[in-house]
């Protein structure tokens, strides 16, 4: 499985994300974000967390609008697959690859702590290697996290079963407690806790592993 | 030229930096404040004879996230 991880100016969880795919199996090449284009044969493109353009204007927005961000729209259209953590899941909403979009935490904190996570779907190849309903510990780190949108997209996310990761203990005013939401195709996640940060025995816990796990499994095979 | 763009949250989506303003300016005793919207205002400098339609489309795909915001474009 060959995989793509986009290096933005203030990306800080690349290098974690390209480890965490690494020792899943997969082989990560790492793309700039003046780069036009993705490198041949790429199956999943990560978009990782950190501070792209020190979210100047809105979290993601100056990201979105970053040449290689037109690779990533594209790929998703192809029916690409793409994982968006924490920042990497505001840009894709920025770029309307994903609905909605991340306001400020509601208690207005910036928070850094391991939160329970419900796994809510396994259909998708990046919460298939988890139980439906099973509890896992994974951290956030974020100070707009809040996810929104209108009442209609909620209806549909729950609806369509498009909601891959509640929140045990809403931390920051989430709607409907998302954590994480899939792409209609189920082949596109974003998710603001960070699987590549709880993804081996030296981070404390190994929950994330099974996503990564899972994702080389699955597209080894498609 | 110069725009000015007056961004503003959405009518019903909740804004807690507005929230804690209101809080605030309650404890400087400030009472009767019923509530507090925050925005942002973004100063553009243009080539002379820009079209509205120019600014807007600029609002549309960068300057607001129009699941969110709105915005009102000013020409200076």
């Amino acid at each position: 499985m060959h995989a793509a991880v986009v290096v933005f100016p203030g990306s800080n969880c690349d290098r974690d994300l390209a480890v965490a795919l690494e020792r899943a199996g997969a082989r990560v090449s790492m793309v700039w974000h003046k780069d036009t284009a993705m490198p041949d044969g790429v199956d999943l493109i990560g978009v990782p967390g950190g501070f792209s353009f020190g979210d100047y204007l809105r979290c993601g927005a100056i990201a979105a609008n970053s040449p290689i961000c037109r690779a990533v729209k594209d790929h998703a259209d192809r029916g690409g697959y793409v994982l968006g953590v924490c920042n990497g899941f505001q840009i894709l909403t920025e770029t309307r690859v994903l609905p909605g979009t991340l306001l400020r935490n509601a208690g207005l904190k910036y928070i850094c702590r391991a939160v329970p996570l419900t796994v809510v779907t396994t259909d998708s190849a990046f919460t298939s290697g988890y139980d439906a309903g099973q509890t896992i510990t994974v951290p956030i780190a974020h100070h707009d996290g809040n996810y929104h949108a209108d009442a209609e997209t909620l209806r549909a996310l729950a609806a369509e079963d498009r909601i891959a990761f509640r929140y045990g203990d809403n931390p920051n005013g989430s709607a409907d407690d998302i954590a994480g939401i899939l792409s209609p195709n189920r082949r596109v996640l974003g998710m603001m806790p960070h699987p590549e940060r709880m993804a081996e025995t030296a981070h404390g816990g190994t929950d994330g592993a099974a996503m990564f796990a899972g994702l080389v499994q699955q597209l080894e095979h498609a | 030229m110069k725009a000015r763009v007056h961004i503003m949250l959405k009518t019903g989506v909740l804004d807690p930096q507005g929230e804690a303003v209101r809080h605030a300016l309650g404890s400087l005793g400030f009472d009767g404040v019923k509530s507090v919207r925050q925005g942002k205002v973004i100063e553009l400098d243009l080539k002379d004879g820009t079209d509205e339609a120019t600014i807007k489309d600029m609002c549309e795909r960068l300057l607001a996230n129009t699941v969110i915001e709105s915005y009102k474009v000013e020409i200076l």
